[in-house]
């Protein structure tokens, strides 16, 4: 036997159902082998088409389709189908198969297949009880090459297509046409350095300045008349949204959905390495729960968009069981929260006409912060113009906030308990309120105002002007770190909720609602450590809402000391997991998804993480009283010694 | 009539007219046989032309100086390869096998002691590439290797038109405008070896350095390369060299 057959023999040697065959068998199956290359998206075998090989994959993945087009099953290195159209009299295929990834095939012969199956019964038997080779149903699938971990660059098979900004358009449109490719990334010499710039071994930058499509060809240069000889400069798309290529592919889709393009420039560092076209995603898993969000833009009435509403929950236990982490299941559950109100703000715009003076709608607390479960309340607000006149505005933007309040409570979002919704008319104010309200909230803190800056201060911008947001977030930032007193006074409530954790690291379990012995993950878990996050985030003057973001930026400071914000990332990560893996499993169930686990469902592996979890936290809570002292009443001004001591800390 | 290995126009002559011309000219019965059987039309479609991939390990990569020890050949086409149509041959160097060339190639000094000289397969190898097109990894090596064996044992050459995975790949990956702009900024140019250029295609990684699993791999690689960037009604005219 050839040396390559040896290769062939002994991969399928570790596969079923060739393991059990004796040597001689095995030996003449490898001996008789035949190979094809197939590139992925291929269609391997057409429905009828007659079969006269066995088809075993040698590497790559295949899926199978049933007649309906629903996905029958998939298949990857070891597996071998083809056999059931083997068995049949007629010998044609009966689910068609295409290739998800590049996939070498190896085929063994129909005659060959038939004497194996006629010399060995185990063999035989496989084959002809197919159906418990079935290693997935669409219903219980795991994704293993899935978007979560998938990096983006797996998804670039070619280079990007570049051309200058003073090429012609003609010029522009064969290079496309050549390359066989639907855009062309735009890339000019620059004097100047920026965050597109990458450096030339002459010292030059050059600059990623514009991206040009094909559907630009018909919407900017046929529908305006522009001749052939045009620039390219002056069609281009300016707006260039990119994804790095160690991204997962499943951010790179959330960069799509969120930014409404097809084709997104991957860079390495600074440089374009490739495109992704949203079809390649599709391609590369058809089934994710985030098309949701492309649904949610194409409804045209708040009815139709509560329809949607069951769709989350079906989708957030998809993510689970693909195995998604917390920071991609909520990213994801905020994406679809957020693409629910920018809608419903859309169509109430629609429904109301254009707003009268300018305005952003925010978006508080945990959507703010991209960490949203899925029985997550919606906390919303108006920032609105300075411009802004109660008299002939007022009446406009209380209509708009009662259209969008009540759209996401039908979308699934409840009301907020607190009322921090937008169509409370003390959460719809002029910018310059905002600042005020915000400022008087860190000058003289009282128990209120606590509650409310833990509320307010995670804020991000969801629809119009962006900017008013901003500068919102920025105040913060600016003013916290100078306001030592605040700050004590935001550790001390941050402390008020202790981890269930006793003092011989027993839990302390509580009753919950139904009076079951429990734990509630988020009252004594994450919302405790946000808390604190919080308090370190205001402190170090950081803009980042998300809490890993917040904790990235405290771990550039001395605030805390080594490895600390790594324990508190894990303890983090943690017990969102547990959460979230225990409302997904309510969801599943049909019943309502709260935060109380009983530690008795959990196995003990998990059971001792979570006490070092909650270890963390506590270690973290006395920390907090240790390092934001209330200064002493004698000497205290807001910037004073206060300001000194905050140096400190930076 | 001469064309040199390694002439980048085959237009000039052509490759069938050089062909032609050897089965008229060669003196010695068996080149003469093998260039009558001539090769393709440069119009063929790769996708029905049949092919044979070829690989040779050597003693090193000076025709003058060293020695094909071993030759792989796998006829194949763009829709099947059958392993066990594929030939393998151990040969005896006429020079000394090195140490550090055993521990490359694996092929040890017992091996090539009872090894049959290149004379002794040329029938063979001749009959198996006759009528077919050539496919090699860096045919610098195939073609150099070839033609100076043959002509130390007939006293006449051995030239034939053969398609380069290794070329292919690097008029992809290292003459396109983005490579050269990777290239002038001081990046790494892409590997165009066998194995990386496999992995590129998501081929499965072989034991390399064995001519015949080289040849399949080749092979392999050439199904690959024809889907990703030509298709199977491109012209073997387009592709040889």
């Amino acid at each position: 036997m050839n040396v390559e057959q040896l290769d062939i023999r002994g991969h399928m040697a570790q596969f079923a159902p060739f393991d059990d065959l004796p040597d001689a068998l095995l030996d003449r199956i490898a001996g008789e082998v035949e190979i094809r290359y197939f590139q992925a998206g291929s269609e391997l075998l057409v429905k009828d088409q007659p079969v006269e090989a066995l088809w075993y994959i040698r590497s790559g993945a295949v899926e199978m389709y049933q007649r309906s087009g629903r996905l029958f099953n998939r298949l990857s290195e070891g597996d071998i189908f083809g056999y059931s159209d083997l068995l049949r009299s007629n010998r044609r295929v009966r689910y068609p198969v295409s290739a998800i990834e590049d996939t070498l095939i190896y085929f063994i012969p129909g005659d060959v297949f038939e004497a194996i199956c006629e010399e060995d019964d185990d063999f035989a038997e496989f084959v002809e009880t197919g159906g418990q080779r079935l290693k997935v149903t669409v219903e219980q699938q795991r994704d293993d090459s899935g978007l979560m971990t998938t990096r983006v660059r797996k998804l670039i098979s070619r280079q990007p297509q570049m051309v200058e900004a003073s090429m012609s358009l003609q010029q522009a449109a064969l290079q496309m046409r050549d390359a066989n490719v639907t855009c062309v990334l735009v890339v000019d010499v620059t004097e100047t350095h920026s965050a597109y710039t990458f450096t030339g071994p002459d010292g030059r930058h050059w600059q990623l300045n514009g991206i040009l499509t094909d559907r630009d060809f018909c919407t900017r240069v046929l529908a305006e008349g522009k001749s052939a000889q045009t620039p390219v400069g002056e069609v281009m798309s300016r707006k260039v949204i990119v994804v790095q290529s160690d991204e997962s592919v499943y951010e790179a889709m959330l960069c799509m959905l969120r930014n409404q393009v097809h084709h997104l420039p991957v860079l390495h560092r600074r440089q374009p390495v490739g495109v992704l076209h949203l079809s390649d995603i599709v391609r590369h898993e058809t089934h994710s729960s985030l098309f949701l969000v492309n649904n949610i833009f194409v409804q045209n009435t708040p009815e139709q968009l509560a329809r949607l509403a069951p769709e989350v929950g079906t989708g957030f236990v998809r993510m689970v069981a693909d195995g998604a982490n917390s920071e991609m299941v909520c990213r994801a559950l905020a994406t679809i929260g957020r693409a629910f109100t920018q809608r419903l703000i859309e169509l109430a715009e629609a429904e109301l006409g254009p707003a009268p003076v300018p305005y952003c709608f925010m978006v508080l607390g945990s959507m703010a912060r991209e960490e949203p479960t899925i029985n997550a309340d919606q906390d919303n607000a108006l920032v609105l113009h300075d411009d802004y006149d109660p008299e002939r505005h007022g009446e406009y933007f209380e209509a708009l906030a009662r259209l969008v309040c009540d759209g996401l409570d039908a979308c699934g979002y409840p009301y907020c308990k607190g009322d921090v919704m937008a169509t409370n008319p003390r959460w719809r104010k002029p910018l310059q309120v905002w600042k005020r309200y915000f400022t008087e909230w860190m000058d003289e803190p009282n128990g209120e105002r606590l509650l409310h800056s833990s509320i307010f201060f995670d804020l991000a911008p969801v629809h119009g002007e962006t900017p008013m947001v901003e500068a919102l977030q920025d105040l913060i930032a600016e003013l916290a770190p100078q306001r030592p007193i605040f700050l004590a006074a935001l550790a001390r409530n941050a402390k008020n909720r202790t981890p269930p954790l006793g003092f011989f690291r027993q839990f302390v379990m509580e009753q919950d609602g139904e009076h079951r012995k429990s734990i509630n993950l988020k009252r004594r878990g994450t919302a405790p450590l946000t808390d604190l996050v919080r308090v370190h985030a205001l402190a170090c003057g950081s803009k980042a809402q998300n809490s890993f973001a917040r904790l990235d930026d405290i771990a550039q400071t001395k605030l805390l000391a080594d490895g600390v914000t790594e324990r508190l990332r894990y303890a983090f990560e943690f017990m969102s997991m547990v959460r979230i893996r225990h409302q997904a499993d309510a969801v599943e169930r049909g019943v309502e998804p709260d935060n109380s686990v009983d530690p008795e469902n959990i196995g003990s592996r998990e059971r001792h993480h979570l006490k070092d979890a909650f270890e963390a936290i506590s270690n973290a809570q006395k920390f907090l009283s240790f390092r934001y002292t209330m200064p002493s009443r004698s000497g205290s001004s807001r910037t004073g010694g206060g300001s000194e001591e905050q140096r400190g800390h930076r | 009539m001469t064309l040199r290995a390694g002439a980048r126009r085959p237009s000039q002559p052509t490759w069938p007219d050089y062909m032609a011309s050897r089965a008229q000219q060669a003196r010695e019965s068996r080149l003469a046989d093998f260039f009558t059987r001539g090769t393709l039309d440069p119009d063929t479609p790769i996708g029905e032309a049949p092919l044979v991939a070829m690989d040779f390990e050597t003693t090193g990569l000076d025709s003058s100086r060293h020695d094909i020890v071993s030759v792989g050949v796998m006829p194949f086409t763009l829709s099947r390869i059958r392993p066990a149509d594929g030939r393998y041959w151990v040969l005896s160097p006429r020079r000394k096998l090195s140490d550090e060339s055993v521990a490359f190639h694996h092929i040890t000094h017992a091996e090539v002691a009872d090894a049959p000289d290149f004379a002794a397969i040329i029938d063979e190898l001749l009959d198996s590439l006759a009528g077919r097109l050539v496919v090699v990894h860096y045919r610098q090596l195939e073609r150099t290797f070839l033609d100076a064996a043959v002509r130390e044992r007939l006293g006449e050459g051995l030239l034939m038109p053969m398609i380069d995975t290794m070329s292919l790949e690097a008029r992809i990956h290292r003459q396109s405008w983005w490579a050269r702009l990777r290239r002038w900024a001081g990046r790494p140019m892409a590997s165009i070896r066998l194995h990386e250029s496999r992995q590129r295609y998501h081929l499965p990684a072989y034991t390399g350095h064995h001519a015949l699993v080289d040849s399949l791999a080749t092979a392999e690689l050439l199904q690959a390369q024809i889907l990703y960037h030509y298709d199977w009604e491109t012209p073997v005219g387009a592709l040889w060299r």
